[in-house]
């Protein structure tokens, strides 16, 4: 690959998205409420700016190197990324949009009034936050090397940087344009070169290539000590149900999926933004899938070595070749950059909000940077740590630990008013926490073989069951501590917004009303009408007057 | 009540009296009624399309089934399902404000 061309590429895609996000904060400056200037918002754009933010490093390179290597079964990966969604929208969009909840912890806390609840989803939001973006550096690091031949650290540390500087100086507030942009940045880096590298197949023969039955796993050589490979190997279809259990309930719980749900006016806007975004979603996967097969046929030699991942980056110049090919390839390196950039800074921004607000001591614009700094030095980290782990699986595995901890706390949540705060605490420890510690002893290694590795790698089939049984069946047991406001909290849940408009007018304004609980505490960098900070560190909606309403009346 | 419409066109729900209580639940049931539909749609044929390409072994089968025909599928049950639960909401609405008491405002 050329870098005169590439670098130029990355170098602008880091350049727009930072004067972008600029922009957009001195915007949301001068405007007298930014969420409310975003509530205007129409759905077709809110849900590019929430498909921007999901398309990662994992659906961008990731998907294409694992049908590279595996073939087809490794479609199953878009196709629970998109159903993800699915499963959102008919059990948590609208309720938790009318939740008024801006982070996972908010939730749980305003619906089951109990600090305890709290402390245990910010501590899992911050697990899963920390296991998506390390796929997220580690894909920065591999396309940097292919870029420029530098080091392996070298390009997370490039992100880590862009995104620590971005969002703690505050340019990267959720701004509906930069992740806007991002998405349809990535869509036409995949689809251009798309359409030449099937020209060039279709002027090369267009012969199909030939996917062996049993894929061909890397048995020498810097792959093969990959973890997760060998249990797919041993046990594939296992390994598939794992992956679409995980990925099917695990999207609702994505830190930085639910923070962007706030955006939407009300729950009925919430729906119909989630359907734009399976459609955007849906159609860029189609193109990934087209890489790893031509990828097949002009990079093969990528399935004996751990950086199939590269395909993506690689087929321009291989397929199309000369300046075109060069040209297409920074086209896909500034795509690929996008991918990182954008789903890292929105996931940065919800750990580093979790970590400002329930972990670290004070509060204030200066530890909400502090936090960032610790949110993304942790999985910087993690990415020295381990390097063999294509990024669709890593990704995978939060995906696990997302489903099996905050699918059962969402949906018992908002479907059944007999959970109560021990049965949500007890379905995260064993649920969240069961998948938490298999994913920790795949990265370790600590089993290599058989079956019990194999139920390590891929454990949502048994996790999920278990974080579901353990939150009602505690919550069966512990009838006597159902929240006294679960009534009241359901009512809002469900409660069309066209029933409730008719209130007070700083409610009004708001959006909802605020969830008990709520601290009217402004931290973080907020907003000068104190209606919500950037680092989601408190409700939406939660204007001074419904804020101390709430913690009157709540507590 | 806190947190809650203090105005009294929906009295019952408002004051959480047990008819207000009903209102609320009848919503939450259909609402759960179509939520559970669309999962089930999309839930029997993903836990039956692994072991039938596994006993098909057909790779374009799954090329194109994975690759394209899932998602205008996937777009599809999203609508119906938003269609249905927006029509919930509006027979809801229709419901509760037809049962207002005399002498609201």
């Amino acid at each position: 690959m050329n870098e005169a061309y590439a670098i130029p590429a990355v170098a602008a895609v880091v350049l727009v998205t930072v004067l972008i996000g600029g922009f957009g904060l001195r915007i949301s400056r001068t405007t007298s409420d930014f969420y409310v200037a975003s509530r205007t918002v129409g759905p077709s754009l809110n849900a590019a700016a929430i498909s921007g933010e999901y398309l990662s490093a994992a659906s961008f390179l990731g998907v294409a190197g694992l049908v590279l290597v595996y073939g087809p079964d490794m479609l199953w990966y878009p196709v629970g990324y998109t159903a993800g969604y699915l499963v959102l929208l008919v059990f948590v969009a609208a309720p938790l949009r009318r939740s008024g909840a801006y982070t996972l912890p908010d939730f749980a806390e305003g619906r089951l009034e109990s600090r305890q609840v709290r402390t245990v989803v910010s501590v899992l939001v911050v697990g899963v936050g920390w296991l998506y973006l390390v796929p997220q550096l580690q894909g920065a690091g591999l396309t940097l090397q292919i870029l420029t031949g530098a080091p392996r650290w070298l390009g997370g540390a490039l992100v880590a940087a862009v995104v620590v500087l971005a969002v703690a100086a505050g340019g990267m507030r959720s701004i509906t344009f930069v992740q806007a942009f991002q998405y349809w940045l990535k869509l036409t880096a995949l689809l251009v070169p798309a359409f030449f590298l099937l020209l060039a197949w279709h002027r090369d023969g267009g012969a199909p290539p030939a996917f062996p039955a049993v894929p061909d796993l890397p048995a020498s050589g810097a792959g093969a000590g990959q973890p997760i490979a060998t249990s797919r190997a041993d046990h594939p279809l296992y390994a598939t149900y794992g992956l679409i259990v995980a990925t099917f309930l695990g999207t609702m719980g994505l830190p930085h999926v639910v923070v962007r749900f706030y955006t939407s006016p009300h729950g009925r806007a919430a729906r119909r933004t989630t359907v734009f975004v399976l459609a955007l979603i849906g159609f860029f996967y189609l193109l990934p899938p087209l890489y790893g097969w031509l990828g097949r046929l002009y990079a093969p030699e990528l399935t004996h070595t751990p950086d199939a991942d590269a395909a993506v980056l690689l087929l321009p110049g291989r397929a199309v070749g000369g300046l075109g090919g060069d040209l297409l390839g920074a086209l896909v390196a500034g795509g690929a950059f996008a991918a990182f950039l954008s789903t890292a800074s929105g996931l940065t921004m919800a750990v580093a909000g979790v970590l400002s607000q329930d972990v670290l001591p004070a509060r204030g614009v200066r530890h909400f940077r502090l936090a960032t700094v610790l949110a993304m030095t942790v999985p910087l980290g993690g990415t020295l740590l381990v390097s063999a782990v294509p990024v669709a699986d890593a990704v995978g595995m939060a995906f696990a630990v997302s489903a099996s901890s905050f699918c059962p706390l969402l949906v018992l949540g908002i479907w059944w008013r007999r959970l109560t705060p021990p049965g949500a605490l007890a379905g995260l420890l064993l649920g969240g926490g069961s998948a938490l510690a298999a994913v920790t002893l795949t990265f370790a290694e600590v089993v290599r073989s058989g079956w019990l590795h194999t139920l390590l790698a891929w454990p949502a089939v048994w996790s999920v069951p278990v974080g579901f049984l353990a939150m009602i069946l505690v919550s069966l047991a512990t009838p006597g501590s159902i929240p006294p406001h679960t009534s009241a909290t359901m009512t809002r849940l469900h409660l069309p917004e066209s029933l409730t408009v008719r209130q007070t007018a700083a409610a009004a304004e708001g959006g909802s009303t605020s969830p008990p609980g709520t601290k009217s505490t402004p931290s973080g960098t907020s907003t000068p009408s104190g209606t919500s900070t950037p680092s989601g560190t408190s409700f939406p909606g939660s204007t001074s007057s419904t804020g101390s309403t709430s913690t009157r009346e709540g507590r | 009540m806190h947190r809650l419409p203090r105005h009294r066109t929906q009295w019952e729900i408002d004051e959480q009296t047990t008819l207000g209580a009903a209102y609320v639940r009848s919503l939450m049931r259909s609402q759960l009624r179509a939520g559970i539909a669309a999962f089930a749609v999309l839930a029997l044929p993903v836990v039956t399309l692994p072991l039938f390409f596994a006993a098909l072994r057909n790779a374009t089968v799954v090329w194109v089934v994975l690759g394209f025909g899932c998602y205008p599928l996937l777009v599809l049950i999203a609508w119906w399902y938003v269609r249905r639960a927006e029509r919930n909401e509006r027979d809801f609405a229709r419901l509760v404000r037809g049962t207002d008491p005399p002498g609201t405002p």
